[in-house]
């Protein structure tokens, strides 16, 4: 196998990972884009966005306020609570990019979301997965993003509202990815226990501290069920 | 806005969603992590997409409640079936917009 040959299948299984996410973000980016032109906000401001941040809820939630008013600080102090989930993921991934180099992590980094995160670590949980093809998924997915939110701001006026069920684009993403992690009775009850949780605190408690209270809280009980049960094995 | 107005705001938004996925990286993967870490942390994709999807399906947005037999949730249980079976995740996206499309009309 030379060199050319390993790079194009780097890539073939990387965009065979990535696809499925390119696919849902396309109605949201679309969705995204169709707001922020509602809005008044320009396209290239869009791609600018959609560039420098890459995090979709944050971006729903900043043309949002943007059109309610609010200051910069504001909407900068919001993201950074919206976005603060993504330290667990970003400590998760650590424990499969072991030693690798700073550089290579830095850029890495800036494609870890959601939808990026499940897939690349069902992937390296099954074993046949490196760094260079989830750095390939998170890039693919960022590119369909850009594309497809500045894409909405262009035509977005012309996609009549909730055609195709685009909007259960993202929860058919999340069931889809959700699915892939249950694999025995801790995680099936983990996850059980982190739904009722967070639907929990969603209901009481305003903001969205729901997903990293709900999420850390059932990993622990879901961690300390399994120690119990190994110690009575 | 002026250009300059947005490149500050998109730039502090992308300064605070940078360093929350970066920095426990770049700490932990040259770090000798403890085995409970490890075993805690394997459970965290699981926890966070459930605590991620559950108030859409189970809770209504708006008025914040818990809400029980939306169209989400109804439209969830096959889209979950096939996702589980096909463990195909473009497949299960699709699925579940056309059925959420063809409930939605249906209703």
């Amino acid at each position: 196998m030379n060199v050319n040959q390993d790079t194009r299948n780097l890539f073939r299984q990387g965009a065979a990972t990535a696809w499925p996410i390119c696919l849902g973000y396309f109605p949201l980016g679309l969705a995204l884009g169709v707001l922020a032109q509602k809005a008044g906000i320009p396209w290239w401001a869009v791609a600018m966005m959609s560039i420098l941040v890459f995090a979709g809820s944050a971006q729903f939630i900043c043309v949002a306020m943007l059109s309610a008013g609010a200051s910069a600080p504001a909407i900068i102090l919001t993201t950074f609570f919206i976005n603060l989930r993504h330290v667990l993921m970003s400590s998760a991934l650590a424990v499969h990019l072991q030693g690798v180099s700073r550089r290579f992590l830095a850029v890495f980094s800036y494609g870890i979301t959601d939808e990026s995160f499940a897939a690349n670590m069902t992937r390296f949980r099954e074993g046949d997965w490196d760094r260079w093809r989830a750095l390939v998924v998170n890039h693919l997915a960022n590119s369909a993003w850009i594309l497809a939110t500045v894409f909405g701001t262009l035509v977005g006026q012309f996609v009549p509202q909730g055609a195709m069920g685009i909007d259960y684009a993202l929860t058919g993403m999340f069931l889809g990815l959700l699915a892939f992690q249950l694999k025995g009775r801790i995680h099936l009850l983990t996850g059980l226990l982190a739904a009722a949780l967070s639907v929990a605190w969603y209901v009481m408690i305003p903001g969205n501290s729901y997903i990293v209270g709900a999420s850390m809280s059932a990993a622990t009980a879901g961690y300390l069920l399994k120690r119990r049960r190994e110690k009575h094995r | 806005m002026s250009f300059v107005d947005y490149l500050f705001l998109f730039a502090g938004m992308g300064a605070v969603t940078y360093l929350p996925r970066a920095l426990p990286l770049l700490y932990l993967a040259h770090r000798r992590m403890p085995q409970w870490l490890i075993e805690w942390l394997g459970l965290i994709p699981v926890a966070i997409l459930s605590a991620l999807v559950a108030p859409l399906l189970f809770a209504d947005a708006a008025a914040r409640n818990v809400a029980l037999g939306k169209l989400e949730l109804l439209v969830a249980v096959p889209t979950l079936l096939f996702a589980v079976k096909t463990r195909s995740l473009g497949g299960t996206v699709l699925v579940g917009m056309v059925l959420y499309w063809v409930g939605g009309m249906m209703i």
